[in-house]
């Protein structure tokens, strides 16, 4: 699952330099223009990722409930 | 004159003064938010300073987001694209939408963690224990402060600039001044009163304050941009409806704005490194300890990015608008657009466009929409100054039974105004921010890999820590020196012999990575018993 959540983080680095659309200036439904509408769709995109990971690949060992616990001792 | 006379009234209605009564009111409302927050206060130190861990999910995610964006998300990136068109989006706002969860998911929620199990309140504590040492915490504490200053310095200034820009013509007779900024309330005073309200909210409210006050602050401001956005769409672009306004007004703007013909790509590329910052932002790290369990983290790491969308691209797109109404002298006068063009110019599109072409009402929201903005940044910058000097300072050399709750929450109280007044007083000079801002998180960007480590590498030793920090700080120092200090705005590292060129954090990045791993290998190991708290296995 690491290896897989590493790898999707990959692809979204590497989507985002997106040298495909570096002068194209196409508006996109007339008002946006490509690189403007991809970058917004990447977002969208990562938040979807990100869904997917708390979802399905939330580590175990982050569960732990602290909700009616008190911290052991303050650090000083 | 009588104050029933007509010219009275037109006096009290002129547009400087709704702007400046619609940002009076707003700011009263932010005092009433903090008073409400005080009632609540239980009175100790950890519900000072950290809301006593019971910030749900969405109060953390308009915390985290409403901190993570300042005066730049509003004024910043319509004046970036005014400049350099769409490519702004890609290079500063969907990578952040990427790193920014990265590190909330990475960072923040194992730091919260050991927060919670170690009673950590800063970064200093959670190193002086994980790396075993005393000096690493020594070392860290002014050099994190000397880096929020200019963090602060920006918002302070913003918040100065942006009153006394939208406030012209609403004083005459108490502020005169040449030119349009007769009548403005001044940006001393305007800084003054920003800091003071921010100061005086946090003072009652702690953490709960803060939290409470950046929900408020990041809907108001997300709120009014989508509003201009609509308003300005429809001036600009003249339709009858509002898809055809739209398209109207993007149908006007030319190829290099619309592209990034303009734009280096291995510049866009090295942007990238810049978000790591909030890894290591220290008033990010007490947001997290602030979170009521590990699940509140979740939603602010889905929808970071999709806010980072809804605030970003209209701004963007209102900066190519403007960038295209420039030669329309009913948009935008040509002594304006004089005033655009100039080098420091094009940060002024957002709050001109409004002001030239929107009801005064509006842009009295406009801007209380910025300085909302700028102040759910400060107040938790102000926070966790306080908090590092008591708990990395105070009650570290002096002994945390020295002192009652009440007195290191005063102590707190006591070092946030130092360095509110010093940053006041610095920013009375003139600073570029733009400069300020990518040179600060470029420092903060440096720092990454040994918090990165210090969680999940089990070799990372206190010398490693230390020299990575050491190499951070010499490097940073050299480039900023070749960068003439700043004077150079868009400096950048090129590779001789090639076009290509980078952005000095990943030279500082490096240095900082090579320094801390090499170290650490020659250095002793931590002890089995920190490896065995820090990396527990199962």
């Amino acid at each position: 699952m690491k290896f897989l959540l590493w790898l999707l983080v990959a692809i979204l680095l590497i989507a985002h330099q997106d040298f495909w659309y570096w002068d194209d200036d196409t508006l996109v439904y007339g008002i946006f223009p490509i690189g403007l509408f991809y970058h917004a769709c990447l977002s969208v995109v990562a938040g979807v990722f990100w869904f997917l990971v708390c979802t399905f690949a939330w580590p175990k060992d982050l569960e732990e409930d602290f909700e009616n616990e008190p911290a052991i001792k303050e650090a000083h | 004159m009588d104050p029933s006379s007509p010219e009275s009234a037109e006096a009290l209605m002129n547009p400087g003064m709704v702007r400046l009564g619609i940002i009076a009111i707003y700011l009263l409302l932010l005092l009433v938010l903090g008073f409400f927050a005080s009632r609540m206060f239980r009175g100790t130190k950890k519900d000072y300073l950290l809301a006593s861990h019971s910030i749900g999910p969405f109060l953390l995610l308009m915390s985290l987001f409403g901190t993570t964006m300042t005066a730049f998300a509003l004024v910043g990136s319509s004046g970036a694209s005014f400049r350099e068109g769409v490519g702004v989006y890609g290079m500063l706002a969907s990578s952040s939408g990427i790193i920014h969860s990265l590190c909330f998911f990475l960072i923040g929620v194992k730091i919260y963690g050991f927060g919670r199990k170690y009673g950590y309140s800063t970064q200093c504590q959670f190193f002086r224990d994980r790396l075993e040492s005393d000096f690493v915490g020594l070392l860290l504490f002014p050099i994190l402060v000397a880096m929020v200053i200019p963090y602060l310095l920006i918002g302070v200034m913003s918040g100065g600039i942006v009153i006394e820009a939208m406030t012209g013509g609403a004083l005459p007779g108490l502020f005169p001044a040449e030119g349009p900024a007769d009548g403005a309330v001044p940006r001393w005073l305007g800084s003054a009163v920003v800091s003071a309200v921010v100061l005086v909210y946090v003072f009652f409210g702690g953490m709960r304050g803060t939290a409470w006050a950046n929900a408020f602050q990041t809907s108001v401001f997300m709120v009014l941009g989508l509003v201009t956005f609509f308003v300005l769409a429809n001036k600009i672009g003249g339709g009858e409806t509002i898809l055809e306004s739209l398209k109207n007004a993007s149908s006007k703007v030319g190829v290099e704005h619309a592209t990034r013909v303009g734009m280096s790509p291995t510049k866009f590329f090295t942007y990238m490194f810049i978000p790591l910052s909030v890894g290591m932002f220290p008033h990010l790290f007490q947001h997290w300890l602030t979170a009521k369990s590990a699940k509140s983290f979740k939603l602010p790491v889905v929808m970071h990015p999709i806010f980072i969308m809804i605030v970003w691209v209209p701004c963007v797109l209102i900066g190519i608008w403007g960038a295209a109404a420039i030669s329309d002298p009913s948009l935008i006068p040509p002594p304006v657009a004089t005033v655009l063009m100039a080098p420091d110019g094009a940060n002024k599109i957002l709050p001109v466009l409004v002001k030239l072409n929107t009801a005064s009402w509006l842009g009295g929201l406009l801007t209380a929409g910025i300085l909302a903005a700028i102040m759910s940044s400060l107040d938790s910058q102000f926070l966790c100054i306080g908090s590092m000097f008591t708990n990395d300072v105070v009650t570290h050399y002096l002994g945390k039974d020295r002192f009652s709750d009440k007195q290191q929450v005063t102590i707190a109280r006591a070092f946030i105004i130092l360095i509110v007044v010093v940053t006041y007083i610095l920013s009375q000079y003139q600073w570029d921010v733009f400069v300020l801002g990518v040179w600060c998180f470029s420092g903060f960007a440096a720092l990454f890999p040994i918090v990165f480590a210090a969680l999940y590498w089990k070799r990372l030793t206190a010398a490693g820590a230390v020299s990575g920090i050491l190499a951070a700080a010499g490097s940073w120092f050299v480039l900023f020196r070749d960068a003439e200090f700043g004077g150079d705005r868009s400096y950048a590292i090129k590779i001789p012999g090639t076009e290509f060129e980078f952005m000095p954090v990943v030279a500082i990045f490096a240095c900082a990575t090579l320094a801390m791993v090499v170290t650490s290998f020659i250095t002793k190991a931590p002890s089995e018993k920190t490896l065995a708290k820090f990396f527990p296995k199962g």
